[in-house]
């Protein structure tokens, strides 16, 4: 058969189209349902990763147990939200001003967690961030990437960097002062950044700036 | 069985892992070296990524190496690795969700990686399945091997770690004035690093030198 005509090379690829569309809508379409159980329940994991809970089994008994979903109103009142319209984007609904805050019962006392969602060097960044009760200061962080360099940007979502932000303040003359910065002071409210990272750092800074300010009338009240 | 590994098919095996290696010798897959040594980890499962995806593609283009038209071969030969990544990626998010997330960057490099089509066009359109099996898993264990070296001392010398343990901070290097070298972990120095290895490979091989 001569597999230079014409004809036989348009067959060809017609048919190579549409045996792979068909494969790969049907695995994707039979693994749909996996995959959406796997990502709420890595959304609760990183949920619980801020409060430095990083190496439960049962990972959604856990976060039922300790986790109360709140809307934040235009007046910094909260108002919960039923557990089962758990969303796997709480990060990006911030995009649409809805204004979650997770409120958490632990051993030590209340804790506040505020998702946050930004741009890093690549693609989205997004995170976590745990307040004690007093609202001002840090109780722990979660950083995730989608597509940060390897070894340098996607460092942020690393536990070295994350631990960088305990105990770290909020708040200063009721404005987010804390934030990422190169070489940063040995103060309350910087994080020194990632070496080789530098725009992932800044998108971080920001992102923390940014989001966190939506929730000022919450902050201080 | 003899057969199967046969004088020919060990070197088909063997030679990219060092005469006819795919980074330091045939200068392929040079992009992803650099973006991803900046640790062990990454490097490693970057390797063994393009291992698998290699060697696999490698059998199914030999497949049908006879009934591939020549004037399309190259988009043929990406669908296949497009698909197949993307069917691997599928089911790792379904099975193994946490090495997926620890892969997302690395399914488009994978794709894109010059050793893949490289591999593709000039050893699997000609070559039986076995031996093309051979020649991609030799080729992917080639480059993750060059991949480890320059990642190890990248992160050495860069971070001062080894698989993300900070000897640097264990023995308190820091105390006597010892700091880790920043430049090591930005993508230039591993194009250094790689030009190290190939200097170093090429002084030891006398074939490898030109006249």
């Amino acid at each position: 058969m001569n597999t230079n005509s014409n004809v036989y090379t348009i067959i060809y690829a017609s048919v190579m189209v549409i045996i792979v569309a068909f494969v790969l809508a049907f695995v994707s379409s039979s693994l749909k349902e996996t995959q959406d159980l796997n990502v709420r329940l890595d959304t609760k994991k990183q949920i619980l990763a801020s409060l430095n809970i990083r190496d439960t089994k049962d990972v959604a008994a856990k976060y039922t147990e300790i986790v109360k979903d709140n809307l934040m109103q235009e007046d910094g009142t909260l108002v919960e939200v039923p557990a089962e319209d758990f969303s796997s984007e709480y990060n990006t609904q911030i995009l649409d001003k809805k204004y979650h805050v997770f409120v958490c019962t632990l051993d030590g006392g209340t804790k506040y967690i505020f998702p946050v969602y930004g741009a890093g060097l690549w693609g989205p960044i997004w995170g976590y961030i745990a307040l004690n009760s007093d609202k001002k200061s840090v109780f722990g962080v979660y950083f995730g990437n989608e597509g940060e360099t390897p070894g340098l940007g996607a460092e942020i979502s690393t536990l070295p960097f994350q631990e960088r932000f305990d105990n770290k303040k909020v708040m200063k003359n009721g404005q987010v002062a804390l934030g990422v910065q190169k070489n940063a002071p040995q103060d309350d409210y910087l994080v020194d950044g990632v070496s080789g990272g530098t725009i992932t750092s800044k998108g971080v800074n920001s992102m923390l700036k940014a989001c966190l300010s939506n929730y000022l009338p919450f902050l201080n009240k | 069985m003899s057969q199967l590994f046969s004088k020919k098919n060990k070197e088909v095996f063997a030679n990219p892992l060092s005469i006819n290696n795919p980074i330091t010798v045939q200068v392929l897959g040079i992009c992803s070296a650099l973006a991803v040594t900046a640790k062990l980890e990454p490097a490693i499962v970057m390797g063994l990524s393009v291992t698998v995806i290699t060697a696999f593609s490698n059998v199914i283009i030999s497949l049908l190496r006879k009934t591939i038209p020549n004037r399309i071969r190259i988009i043929v030969q990406l669908v296949v690795v497009a698909a197949l990544v993307t069917i691997v990626s599928e089911i790792l998010k379904a099975f193994a969700y946490d090495v997926s997330v620890q892969l997302s960057v690395y399914v488009g490099l994978i794709i894109t990686n010059c050793i893949l089509m490289g591999r593709l066009e000039a050893f699997a359109m000609q070559n039986a399945p076995w031996e093309s099996f051979l020649d991609g898993l030799g080729n992917g264990l080639g480059y993750a091997k060059i991949l480890f070296i320059i990642a190890f001392f990248r992160e050495i010398l860069g971070s001062g770690s080894i698989f993300n343990y900070n000897f640097v901070d264990a023995l308190h290097l820091k105390d006597f004035g010892y700091l880790n070298n920043g430049l090591m972990i930005l993508p230039p120095m591993a194009l250094v690093v790689c030009g190290c290895i190939i200097w170093y490979q090429r002084s030891r091989n006398k074939e490898l030198q030109e006249k």
